[in-house]
């Protein structure tokens, strides 16, 4: 900075310091209530400390479930999880690199309304159609499959706005150069496109991971049965609880199982995640 | 998106649009159109006859005090979580622009929460404030202090919007960090040499410079508000007490559910994807302005 002035500097830190600590306190609490027997928390003597059922609690939310709630072991709603999130990821990924190779490297009627008619879905997200999305997707018979959990939030304008982007910065030359050694539209894409776009392609892996993840509404329509519940949904499904006391213990272990692979990939690939998402939304 | 040299292919482009126009149509402008159908027929209680109406679901949503109350709530809600989202992650991201050290890790601690759901969100606020067993909601009670989120409105949306502004501060904080960063340094040294504070050189310069990226954002908070916190308010209070939580996303999930009102429900989507086309186009609006900065 300009001048230094060792107790502003301070000032800052302990700013800093305390807003880590108001976003982590919600997730430590967590972590503690998970490590902590039923009736303690019952009895509202949570402390702020861990306590010794840690592994007996996540052992059970695993393998076994809840006994009064869904019943349901949660390694099933994880898989779903992860399953959705993979193909929506890399779904989106797909059809966006060859729709905007398409507009990008060809000439053909209508390129600009194709564009458009992908640029525009910006505008329905989900929410704002509901009932009619869900409707074909029950006529199509694709209730409680995994098709009908990831194809209709797979088509992505700012996947295939980001592509359309980067593809633009290629020059030129590379296209010339590779028509010269008679390569087709198929080959420049596969040797020279998709090498240069690796880390585009990472980026956008890592924002639309965590969007597939993340989905809740969606999954709330479309899945019914207990087998095809994601992780997300079973949170909710283990707070309202008929006649009996929810299982805190086990909704927090919950929680964290939930949201233990999106962070870990935000944290772990930390600078592709701030290029996705700063290069996307722009 | 001209490029000087091309493929010739004929076919071959149509192709490889294909998968995405055909999710894209069958998906979104399907049922978009539907819904704009729908919102213009009457169903009767069984479901067995509809007729068309033309603008009576609309008539019946303006005159439903609920659907008023639905506005207000989200337009509170929005207010509520955008301030205090924004303000957060502006004072946390300007000290972490500073050269302090352990920037990064810092930086690190405090992004990863856009990672987390937002139900997630919902869910560690519910049990710090559950009224009988979280810890910060005896901490009010010791301070005598009633609190209780599933009876009092306003505690409801308290909730609500804590859990809804604490996963945002991540992004937000990412963003006004990026802006920061693009700010060149010799307009602040300058300003030093001149003699100018750093309050005063926070507020004359680097506050204007700011403010595209705050721009952004408040659009970019208004859009999560009205329809990422769908489920935190499902999870956490499903709309209630007495319609407190209800925004209008929650309103056409809830209305539509089980086969209810489903013109009326449809009305309300089509009104909010005029809402989401009026958003989205003032947020374009300003990021042209910001291209020709």
């Amino acid at each position: 900075m300009v001048e230094n002035r060792p107790l502003a500097d301070l000032v800052s830190h302990a700013i800093l310091i305390l807003g880590v600590a108001i976003v982590a306190f919600p997730v430590y609490l967590a972590l503690v209530a998970s490590s902590s027997d039923p009736t303690t928390i019952a009895n509202g003597q949570l402390g702020l400390l861990p306590e010794g059922h840690l592994f007996e609690n996540y052992w059970k939310v695993l393998f076994e479930g809840t006994e009064r709630s869904t019943k349901q072991p949660m390694i099933v709603p994880l898989f779903n999880s992860l399953v959705m999130a993979l193909i929506i990821s890399t779904g989106k990924i797909a059809i966006s690199l060859i729709s905007a190779f398409a507009i990008i490297y060809f000439r053909f009627p209508f390129r600009h309304t194709a564009f458009w008619v992908i640029f525009i879905t910006l505008m329905l997200p989900v929410e704002v159609r509901i009932y009619p999305t869900y409707k074909i997707v029950a006529d199509l018979g694709l209730l409680n499959t995994y098709a009908g959990l990831t194809i209709p939030l797979i088509a992505s304008a700012t996947a295939t706005l980001l592509f359309r982007q980067f593809f633009m910065t290629v020059p030129d030359e590379l296209l010339e150069a590779s028509k010269i050694d008679g390569a087709g539209p198929w080959m420049f894409f596969k040797d020279t496109l998709l090498p240069l776009s690796m880390t585009s392609i990472a980026a956008m892996f890592v924002i639309q991971f965590i969007y597939g993840w993340n989905q809740y509404l969606w999954p709330l329509l479309i899945t019914t049965s207990d087998d095809m519940q994601t992780i997300v949904i079973g949170i909710q499904k283990m707070l309202y609880v008929t006649d009996a006391l929810t299982e805190w213990q086990l909704a927090m272990a919950t929680t964290i199982l939930a949201m233990l692979p999106p962070v870990v990939v935000v944290v772990l690939m930390q600078k592709l995640f701030v290029k996705g998402l700063t290069e996307t939304e722009k | 998106m001209e490029k000087r040299s091309y493929f010739a292919g004929r076919l071959l482009p149509y192709a490889l649009l294909a998968p995405q126009l055909l999710v894209t149509i069958i998906f979104f402008y399907v049922p978009a159109v539907q819904a704009v159908y729908q919102s213009f027929l009457l169903q009767d209680a069984f479901g067995i006859s509809t007729q068309f109406v033309w603008f009576e679901n609309y008539q019946l949503l303006f005159a439903d005090h609920a659907y008023y109350q639905a506005m207000s709530v989200t337009a509170v809600f929005s207010i509520l979580v955008t301030a205090l989202a924004l303000s957060i992650a502006l004072l946390l991201a300007v000290q972490a622009d500073k050269n302090l050290k352990g920037a990064g890790v810092y930086k690190t601690l405090l992004i990863w929460p856009y990672a987390v759901a937002p139900v997630v969100a919902g869910v560690l606020w519910l049990f710090m404030f559950q009224p009988s067993l979280g810890t910060l909601a005896r901490g009010l009670h010791e301070l005598d202090v009633d609190w209780n989120p599933y009876l009092n409105s306003g505690d409801a949306l308290t909730l609500v919007v804590l859990a809804a502004a604490w996963k945002q501060i991540s992004y937000n904080f990412l963003f006004f960090l990026a802006g920061l960063q693009a700010i060149p340094k010799s307009l602040i040294e300058a300003a030093a040499i001149d003699g100018a504070q750093p309050m005063r050189r926070f507020w004359t310069i680097i506050f204007p410079l700011l403010s595209p990226t705050a721009f952004y954002l408040l659009t970019v908070n208004i859009v999560y508000v009205f329809f990422d916190t769908f489920g935190i308010i499902h999870a956490v209070t499903n709309g209630g007490p007495a319609g407190a939580t209800t925004t209008l996303v929650y309103k056409v999930f809830n209305d539509g559910r089980a086969g209810g009102d489903l013109g009326g429900s449809a009305a309300q989507s089509v009104i909010l994807m005029a809402i989401v086309i009026g958003l989205t186009a003032f947020q374009f609006r300003f990021i042209e302005r910001k291209v020709n900065y």
